[in-house]
């Protein structure tokens, strides 16, 4: 979102109907919440639509808003429940309350190859920002909604919880499934890159 | 971790500290505990440094929001009924 504007808007304006503070609002949120739809949802339409549902309710429901929590973190509620929405109606068959086995032995690391000293020009190279972007598309949804919110939108876990109505222990949870889950897929590409010495084979 | 039983269960343990550690959320003494493992056991240190590395990149390939399309935000002004404000809100946000 857009830092500077976010700090000057006027909740009482919004409420009092300042269509002026509503474009800004507008503005300073929706690259945020259409980059929540699109790495949810993967495809262009389905975050436009995740984007244009969540600022109407937004707009629908402001005179409400009990400032319980952020403004931010209320928006980005409405967001990943638009969303969360969406998912549910494409894909009825999964569980988005399922965060996976009760033990983590399943998120056990398994690769152990050092692959963090390669060189910047392997670890952020176009392909391997794809790669990137795969195995976070790769992630089951449950936790793929966490790890969104928590590190690429830097919600905290509290306001993670919030959003998502999930206790924080949840939160914690599936945000260190999410890690290792993403650290194994990228330690099997990179690892590729590594002198064959170090590949821990 | 499979290849040092003797010390697994400590390894279980520092896997569940781990986000809170990358993310500067442990208390001192944790801490302590948490780098004297690491600074001994080889595949934890793999662990920690690879997921520390894994969190640094996405930060890296996210780290603003890309403008929406400009079609997009036509559309989304246009549906919110602001069409109004679309010229100077566009201009305001660059």
């Amino acid at each position: 979102m857009n830092e500077a504007n976010l700090h000057e808007i006027s909740i009482d304006a919004l409420r009092s109907g300042d269509r002026d503070e509503f474009a800004r609002l507008v503005d300073a949120y929706s690259g945020s919440i259409y980059r929540l739809g699109l790495k949810l949802l993967g495809r262009e339409q389905d975050a436009e639509d995740v984007l244009q549902n969540t600022f109407i309710k937004v707009l629908q429901n402001i005179q409400g808003f009990e400032e319980r929590s952020s403004l931010s973190t209320w928006i980005y509620r409405i967001a990943a429940n638009e969303a969360l929405m969406m998912l549910r109606k494409m894909r009825p068959e999964v569980n988005l309350d399922d965060q996976g086995p009760e033990e983590d032995d399943d998120f056990a690391p398994t690769e152990l190859a050092d692959w963090s000293p390669l060189p910047e020009a392997i670890l952020m190279s176009g392909e391997s920002k794809k790669y990137l972007e795969h195995a976070i598309q790769e992630l089951p949804e449950p936790l793929r909604v966490v790890f969104i919110l928590r590190d690429i939108e830097d919600l905290s876990i509290k306001e993670t919880s919030e959003a998502l109505n999930l206790t924080e222990t949840n939160v914690k949870t599936r945000l260190l499934r999410a890690r290792l889950n993403l650290r194994e897929q990228l330690s099997v590409y990179y690892r590729e890159h590594l002198p064959k010495e170090l590949k821990n084979e | 971790m499979s290849d040092h039983n003797h010390i697994d269960i400590k390894c279980d343990q520092l896997l569940g500290l781990l986000s809170d550690y990358l993310d500067g959320q442990t208390e001192d003494d944790v801490r302590l505990v948490f780098e004297s493992h690491i600074a001994d056991c080889q595949n934890c240190r793999v662990v920690v440094d690879t997921t520390r590395k894994t969190i640094t990149l996405i930060h890296a390939c996210n780290d603003k929001p890309l403008p929406i399309p400009d079609e997009v935000r036509k559309r989304l002004f246009n549906r919110l009924d602001l069409d109004d404000y679309l010229k100077n809100s566009a201009v305001a946000n660059k």
